[in-house]
């Protein structure tokens, strides 16, 4: 037990580099959004889909995360896989609310209305109600809940490509399906690099909540060896 | 009827940041009735859920013969569990419940073992149809035992069986649990009842806090010496 | 006798819940009653005075909201009597592929659900004049693709919710956002076989092949995780 004591303090320099250069990316992104040519019809308003876009990848991404960990939790009863599921499964919902909010303002100022049944917008929307009760299932399921919410992560990754699919056809092709190959030129790069930067931020976030938790895994595992050897010397 | 061992090495089972079972190695041999003893929060239940292939252990092997009990979910054909819950349906008569286990199992002349169950547990005298529901507690064990024992399992499991019977229900069972030792059958008994324990265990385990306290095997043991292997086990306990 | 095939060690798990079913009736009369609740609290929402042209989109609508919350009531009453005594020990401890016990769970439950569909659509029909004889075969696939697809999630989470406290408020809470395509596909197709004025039944066609593809990865997917859900930790 001892001899694994080191590996709670697995090299950090990586990471920082990483959370680094994250931290820069944002001001170049800023920058480079900001002086972004203004979009002709919507203005100041379109630049929002800079920060809407990638969230609503992030989200998605982490739909195929949780289930994925979820995956290795179920059948190989892998402890790091739970943990990775539900991490980003926390990190979807986080993202989800950001594209959640951000919707609604594009909505506003493209269509006049708060929300529409856009195909995107109601994908993400069932994918994040599904990560949201992800969480009820993890915190309230009971004995079971565990591998309950495993169990939604495996349904919720089968059901995203149905669910865009189903929703396209319900609503309609919608005219605004082909943004981001028909962007300007201009926009490109900004809008190209928020991406990779949003998804770097997603990696550091994850990682500082996946190493919370294998922290409260050690933790739990180190009083278990305590409690052991309490009970063998009594 | 068979051999084999039911052996636990190392055997340990955790429940989130609760240590249920810690380094359990134990051996439970055809022929003789094991008695797990211990205070509530010894582990006696997650020990039994363990044997009945219910659960996994966190830590450790479980073996019947050279078999890995938790690889193999065909072994699940040679235990027979009886808990304190029935483990019937409520809805369908005692015949009902024995043909449907009967069939699951694959069980030959289902039907003849049924009646024979049915003889040997005392319900053979019962309406044909009167749902399960309908039983008095005593019954319904009656039941549960003929269900444990429909597919003659190698293994047999009690938990804390006697524990809602009348002192007659509670003297059957005791008579049947010995019958079915005699017959060769690997019995495994938890119990808080230190009498019941002495009158049939020739094996008994005292676990302590998630760990064997006390693992001791003669030909018969008395009540006082029952009681005795328990408190020094216990004692100590915070 | 060798051990039963896994068709048949299912469908004995089906015949057992049937059989008790056809002796209590408790969940088609609750679930029943239930869904036949939900369409009258439909009616007296949305429908006002003597008026009862209501297009088919909304007769669909409430068919399927319908099926939903009383489908709902079927799962966590056929899986209370799991329950009730430990019965659903004794059911995992046998030899049984965890698989056919889940495929048996499935079919009883959708078999109780269809019924009580049958029986409901032509209340419905009734109380808002849709005609239902042109396509009733085309609608019982229907309703018996939507309810597969329903059930095949709704097993999979009643049986693990078998031990949380709260069970009945979780189920429905955890079910619907998964199964919404369902819904999705299922009211749509309906609303195009009611519909009489519709020019052609190509959209209810791609719905219900879509729906059937919806249940064969919800069943595959159910097949494939119903053992290591049930099992204990």
């Amino acid at each position: 037990m001892l001899s694994r004591m080191p590996s709670a303090h697995k090299s950090s320099t990586p990471f920082l580099v990483g959370l680094l250069l994250t931290m820069h990316g944002f001001f170049v992104v800023i920058f480079l959004v900001a002086n972004a040519p203004l979009e002709k019809t919507m203005g100041i308003v379109q630049k929002i889909f800079y920060f809407h876009v990638p969230c609503a990848w992030l989200l998605m991404l982490s739909t195929f995360v949780c289930a994925g960990g979820s995956l290795a939790y179920l059948f190989r009863g892998s402890e790091r896989g739970d943990r990775l599921a539900v991490c980003s499964a926390e990190l979807g919902v986080l993202f989800g609310l950001c594209v959640m909010v951000t919707g609604p303002l594009w909505a506003r100022a493209a269509w006049g209305v708060f929300w529409t049944w856009d195909v995107r917008l109601t994908s993400s929307l069932l994918l994040w109600l599904i990560l949201i009760a992800y969480g009820l299932a993890r915190r309230y399921g009971g004995a079971g809940g565990r591998r309950l919410a495993a169990a939604m992560a495996l349904f919720a990754a089968a059901d995203v490509p149905l669910v865009y699919l189903s929703v396209n056809v319900w609503r309609g092709l919608h005219p605004t399906t082909k943004v981001v190959s028909s962007l300007a030129s201009g926009m490109r790069l900004p809008f190209f690099l928020s991406l990779a930067i949003f998804s770097a931020l997603w990696g550091v976030l994850l990682t500082v909540r996946m190493r919370v938790e294998r922290a409260q895994a050690r933790l739990v595992e180190l009083a278990i060896a305590v409690e052991d050897a309490e009970g063998k010397s009594s | 009827m068979s051999e084999r061992e039911l052996r636990l090495v190392n055997v340990g089972k955790t429940f989130g940041r609760h240590r249920a079972l810690a380094d359990v190695s134990l051996a439970f041999v055809p022929g003789r009735v094991a008695a797990v003893l211990g205070p509530n929060g010894a582990g006696k239940s997650t020990l039994l859920g363990l044997l009945s292939t219910l659960s996994q252990p966190s830590q450790g092997r479980i073996i019947l013969g050279d078999e890995d009990l938790s690889r193999h979910s065909r072994l699940r054909a040679s235990i027979g569990y009886v808990g304190h819950e029935p483990g019937v349906y409520g809805d369908l008569s005692a015949r009902q419940n024995l043909r449907l286990f009967a069939s699951l199992y694959g069980i030959a002349n289902g039907e003849r073992r049924i009646d024979e169950m049915l003889a040997r547990v005392g319900l053979d005298g019962v309406r044909r149809e009167g749902a399960a529901r309908t039983f008095s507690r005593g019954m319904l064990q009656r039941l549960s035992l003929a269900r444990a024992l429909l597919h003659e399992p190698e293994i047999l499991l009690f938990d804390e069986p006697g524990s809602a019977l009348d002192p007659a229900g509670a003297a059957w069972l005791a008579g049947e649990l010995q019958r079915e030792r005699e017959a060769g059958r690997l019995v495994v008994l938890v119990t808080h009842d230190l009498v019941a324990a002495a009158a049939i265990a020739t094996h008994v385990v005292v676990l302590r806090r998630g760990r064997v306290a006390c693992d001791e095997t003669r030909t018969s043991f008395s009540a006082d010496e029952v009681r005795a292997l328990y408190e020094e086990a216990t004692r100590g306990k915070a | 006798m060798a051990r039963p095939s896994w068709a048949g060690q299912a469908g004995r798990i089906a015949w057992k819940d049937l059989h008790i079913e056809g002796r209590s009736r408790e969940v088609l009369y609750t679930m029943g009653f239930m869904a036949a609740l939900v369409v009258l609290v439909f009616s007296f929402a949305f429908i006002s005075g003597q008026e009862v042209t209501v297009g088919p989109d909304v007769v669909a609508g409430i068919l399927w909201v319908a099926v939903l919350f009383s489908g709902t009531v079927a799962l966590s009453r056929t899986f209370d009597r799991e329950r009730e005594s430990e019965a659903i020990r004794s059911l995992l401890l046998s030899p049984v592929p965890r698989s056919a016990i889940y495929a048996g769970k499935l079919a009883a439950t959708a078999a109780i659900m269809f019924l009580v569909e049958l029986l409901l659509t032509p209340l419905l029909a009734a109380l808002f004049s849709a005609v239902l004889w042109p396509h009733a075969l085309w609608l019982g696939l229907l309703l018996l693709l939507g309810t597969i697809g329903f059930a095949s999630v709704g097993v999979i989470f009643s049986a693990a919710l078998l031990r949380a406290r709260s069970r009945d408020a979780l189920l429905g809470a955890l079910l619907f956002p998964i199964v919404i395509p369902v819904l999705l596909a299922a009211s749509r197709a309906t609303a195009y076989l009611l519909d009489p004025a519709a020019p052609d039944l190509d959209p209810a066609l791609f719905w219900t092949r879509f729906l059937a593809a919806l249940d064969v990865v919800f069943v595959v997917v159910g097949l494939w995780t119903f053992e290591p859900v049930v099992m204990g930790d």
